[in-house]
């Protein structure tokens, strides 16, 4: 899915460099203001409900590594979320692990997911790849539903959180907050640092024209492949941390219904943005959150944004803020 | 009674309707995703929503209008793909010349609109259909009993599958349809209507649906979730049998059906995934599919 962000104009190319800091303080205006909003968000918003959020950003700004960024789209991504949730389930109620040794667990099953359906997946393109992640994921949900392990329809539920090196008590949401913020904010500079590092570069390239990439030597599969596994690790940092929020991991988690969810999320937001995916997280946990006495119309309310930013608004909030401010967010 | 493999026959054969029943609604569903995906390019997600939309309508027929089974299962394809030619009128044609992946997208959030209208009006719980009075009762093979409903619903789709095939591979209309496929500018030199093609080919696509819908009301309680996991699966049989490829929707259909009935037999932990590993399989080995052309 090719989504035009950097379009230069004759103007932008003359005083490129002049260009390029205004951007970067652009950026680095954004993420002061991210930094003070999880600051200072526990004040006045419920603590749970922000980690919620965070959680969900981040698995979003992992998703769009790869749509917006490598141009895949998968619909299978709820597989990392949901199998690195149960993995830091597991590693903290059955083997009474920390949680940043949880978490770590998370991070590497995620990885190890998106290694072993990344290798099958990246040979096909468009799509094929967004079915063939599809199914994969089925396949993750029907053993989370039949596996003991996993605990089948009840999911793993009252996951502790142990204490943080074995040392800090944070069975309080207002303490578990910092750590998920902490993870939060490593996060999304990391993604930060991909994007902008020669390999996001690439990248880039590879979204907007395969083939010239292929000609100028590059490896493309094996990009698609790293681009794959990045994104899984990270979705899982993102799964296996909600857990922990939560104290549950379960089926909704695995569900093809939370694929699209994050697809939906980044698509509101703006794909292919640095920033838009927390914006689009943001408005569809906050939907979920105050439209969820309305039970079913959540699913119709969700459909119809879904429908509406594919025909009208496909650039998403921060696409459209971007191009009103002349910049790249 | 002999033994297969330490296997009772009655288990076996039972299993082997059981997987070529769920293969005849892969089948027919697999088949209009393909009638769709050749010639519209779009892999359509609201397939599984618009079967249950079948089957609901063929429920309102007979519980407020009265109106019989047999009526259904031509009545409810109509309205269902009429209502399948609006869509495609009013959303995915404003989609046609942007990437195909958006059209996917819109798919999936008219899934959510159906599936939320549908839960929002009668529940998750299912509505009772009743088997129509003369396919009621079953048959004694000897080795087996077969309900005749069951045996029904294994000649219509043999019936529809085979119409299909011959519509477009020795029809008039069908070879416009092909040649729309291959090249849609040309076609429409020739005076053709290419955009009234593409219409009216997405509602028949979703009336095959719709279609398996009615056949599956008798069977499966009708509820507002009863296509959700079954579409997955057909994905899976049309990647599996080569997207847009008739006769690999069709054997594609029937065979991993059986395939997978025949998993519940000797390895009943496999039976939900073994389409899904056949298909990872399927793609290491010819990325097209089995009988897809290369791409």
């Amino acid at each position: 899915m090719t989504q035009q962000t950097e379009s230069t104009t004759p103007a932008q190319t003359q005083n490129k460099s002049s260009g390029r800091n205004r951007t970067t303080r652009h950026h680095m205006i954004a993420f002061g203001l991210i930094a003070a909003f999880v600051v200072i968000a526990p004040q006045f918003l419920y603590p749970v409900f922000v980690m919620k959020l965070l959680c969900f950003a981040l698995f979003a700004m992992a998703f769009n590594l790869m749509l917006g960024f490598g141009g895949l789209l998968s619909f299978g991504h709820a597989a990392f979320f949901g199998g690195a949730a149960y993995a830091a389930g597991h590693a903290a109620k059955v083997w009474g692990w920390p949680p940043e040794l949880a978490i770590a667990f998370a991070v590497l099953v995620g990885a190890a997911m998106g290694a072993a359906f990344g290798f099958v997946a990246i040979k096909s393109r468009g799509i094929y790849f967004a079915m063939i992640t599809l199914a994969f994921a089925q396949m993750v949900y029907f053993y989370a539903l039949q596996s003991p392990v996993t605990g089948g329809e009840d999911g793993l539920q009252s996951i502790p959180r142990n204490s943080l090196f074995g040392l800090v008590d944070l069975s309080s949401d207002g303490a578990f907050y910092w750590l998920v913020a902490v993870i939060f904010m490593i996060g999304i500079l990391f993604v930060y640092r991909v994007i902008h590092s020669p390999f996001g570069e690439v990248l880039k390239g590879i979204r907007e024209n395969e083939q010239r990439m292929i000609s100028l030597g590059y490896q493309v599969q094996r990009y698609k492949l790293v681009t794959f596994i990045i994104s899984a690790a990270l979705s899982g940092l993102a799964g296996g941390t909600k857990a922990l929020v939560f104290h549950l991991a379960s089926l909704v988690d695995v569900h093809w219904t939370m694929s699209g969810e994050v697809v939906l999320m980044t698509l509101i937001g703006g794909m292919g943005t640095i920033f838009g995916p927390i914006i689009g997280a943001g408005v569809i946990v906050a939907m979920q959150n105050y439209l969820a006495d309305l039970g079913s119309l959540v699913l119709i309310v969700q459909g119809l944004v879904f429908i509406v930013c594919v025909l009208t608004f496909r650039e998403g909030i921060i696409g459209v803020l971007a191009k009103w401010l002349k910049t790249r967010l | 009674m002999f033994e297969l493999l330490g296997i009772p026959p009655q288990a076996l054969f039972g299993q082997v309707l059981l997987g070529l029943i769920n293969g005849s609604f892969y089948a027919v569903l697999s088949l209009g995703l393909a009638v769709i995906f050749g010639l519209l390019n779009i892999i359509n997600f609201a397939h599984g929503a618009l079967y249950m939309m079948g089957a609901f309508v063929a429920w309102m027929l007979l519980t407020y209008l009265g109106i019989p089974f047999w009526a259904a299962l031509v009545v409810s394809p109509m309205i269902v793909g009429g209502i399948g030619m609006v869509i495609e009128r009013t959303m995915l044609r404003p989609l046609h010349d942007l990437d195909h992946l958006y059209s996917l997208l819109l798919t999936f959030g008219l899934t959510l609109v159906i599936t939320g209208l549908f839960q929002n009006f009668y529940g998750v719980s299912g509505k009772p259909y009743p088997i129509p009075a003369v396919l009621t009762g079953v048959v004694n093979l000897g080795f087996m009993f077969l309900p005749i409903y069951r045996a029904f619903i294994i000649v219509m789709a043999v019936i529809v599958c085979f119409a299909t095939w011959f519509l477009i591979e020795k029809t008039r209309l069908g070879s416009y349809l092909r040649a729309a496929t291959e090249n849609p500018e040309m076609v429409s030199a020739f005076g053709i209507n290419v955009p009234l093609l593409v219409t009216l080919t997405y509602g028949f696509g979703v009336a095959l649906a719709a279609f398996a819908g009615v056949l599956a009301a008798p069977v499966y309680s009708v509820n507002p979730v009863m296509g959700n996991d079954i579409i997955i699966v057909v994905f899976a049989v049309i990647v599996i049998g080569g997207m847009g490829s008739i006769m690999g929707a069709i054997i594609g259909g029937f065979g991993l059906g059986v395939v997978e009935g025949l998993t519940k037999v000797f390895y009943p932990e496999a039976s939900t995934t073994i389409i899904f590993i056949i298909m990872a399989l399927v793609l290491l080995l010819k990325p097209s599919g089995i009988f897809g052309r290369e791409v």
